[in-house]
């Protein structure tokens, strides 16, 4: 129905010639534009929902009573998948994590997956990639998570935490309850929820859109195999770099996922695509600011450090298994 | 009168947070002190997870969203 609207658009109105370049372009424009829009708009407002429900310092609770032999590095994880992105949150969230005794490396494991799995790089893998990659991305972003999470628990590296931090660490408590909200209806929460998903997405909004504008130019005149000379699987180099040229953009560059769905679609491996997305949206120089409030500088270094390390290595793995 | 602090990092939820906050007090006529916490030592005195958080006269109201104009009209 998309594609029909599309070439309706395109070819009819328009006036373009199908086989253009600019036809494509077009064409390829207001065909992801829609498609995207009805995704960020389902899954950023599902996501709220989820969101405005979920018991997170129930959670807490059950992480720091319970002895759970690994699994508490997935529910950490899993976790900060279905909260949303905002760095804000973050701090609050890794501080009461720290006070309420749970240990630094599940605590991690949390603060890596939630910028990294968000419901706009879902909503824009979803459009752009397909469910079956989409769900690639999102496991893999959790056990990302779970990994680095657990070699930075193996490094000792209380020490460097602010010296306020570790006295709240060291003065931990179980705590048995928390201030819970008092229910509230259902029907009385949707306007919230709606306005929330609203703000998340035209915050993104013109990234997005600018973005698959690039890419329509890009689908449209630039060559099949241009960028594979560069790129391509056999370049060695080619992951860790992307991966590094990724860590200094901001997570808003969400936008540029379409443009990187042009360059797998002319010829640029997938695992490097989505590890140079994973290097986007998961490291941001804005988070390691709020970081240093809780960190010392060698602790972010040794954070970001691991969590790139591991990115370049996925993006290894998705090269030998995506082909 | 009754004191409002408002607690947040300063990320644009919790700007959003106080601007409803000023628009509740505008339309209800009600006067009250309002007070942005943006320390995050500051903000963890309240044990908060998520931000922002509402607190009126040092109780916790609502945390983690932002509210509805008519919610803390309520709360005035």
């Amino acid at each position: 129905m998309l594609t029909e609207l599309a070439n309706y658009i395109t070819f009819h109105l328009l006036q373009l010639a199908p086989e253009s370049a600019a036809g494509h372009a077009v064409q390829f424009f207001v065909y992801d534009t829609a498609k995207i829009l009805l995704l960020l708009v389902g899954i950023v407002f599902i996501m709220g929902i989820i969101n405005a429900y979920f018991p997170v310092d129930r959670l807490r609770i059950y992480l720091s009573n319970n002895k759970l032999y690994g699994l508490e590095y997935f529910l950490a994880s899993a976790f900060g998948a279905i909260t949303p992105f905002c760095s804000c949150s973050s701090v609050p969230l890794f501080i009461g994590f720290v006070k309420g005794g749970i240990p630094l490396g599940v605590t991690f494991a949390y603060l890596i997956t939630s910028p990294l799995v968000n419901e706009v790089a879902i909503a824009l893998f979803a459009g752009l990639f397909g469910w079956k990659i989409t769900v690639i991305y999102v496991s893999s972003g959790i056990l990302l998570g779970m990994t680095a999470g657990f070699i930075l628990g193996k490094l000792n590296l209380e020490n460097y935490l602010t010296d306020w931090v570790r006295a709240i660490q060291q003065n931990a408590i179980r705590e048995e309850a928390a201030f819970e909200e008092a229910h509230v209806p259902f029907r009385d929460r949707l306007p919230v929820i709606a306005k929330d998903a609203w703000g998340i997405i035209k915050g993104v909004l013109p990234y997005v859109l600018i973005g698959i504008a690039i890419g329509a130019v890009m689908h449209g005149y630039v060559p099949q195999g241009f960028f594979e000379r560069y790129l391509s699987a056999d370049n060695i180099w080619a992951v860790p770099l992307s991966v590094i040229l990724a860590v200094p953009l901001y997570s808003s560059a969400s936008g540029i996922l379409p443009v990187i769905q042009v360059l797998v679609a002319k010829g640029i491996p997938l695992g490097t695509a989505i590890a140079f997305m994973m290097a986007v949206v998961g490291l941001s120089f804005p988070e390691a600011m709020l970081l240093k409030k809780v960190m010392s500088m060698k602790l972010i270094l040794t954070f970001f450090g691991v969590v790139t390390l591991c990115i370049i290595f996925s993006g290894y793995i998705f090269n030998i298994i995506l082909v | 009168m009754k004191t409002i602090k408002i607690l947040g990092m300063g990320c644009p939820s919790c700007q959003a947070t106080e601007d409803v906050v000023r628009q509740a007090l505008q339309q209800s006529g009600k006067e009250a002190a309002v007070e942005k916490v943006e320390d995050i030592q500051e903000i963890m005195k309240y044990n908060v997870l998520t931000t922002p958080v509402l607190v009126v006269d040092e109780e916790i109201k609502i945390k983690g969203r932002v509210p509805d104009v008519n919610e803390v009209i309520e709360l005035l």
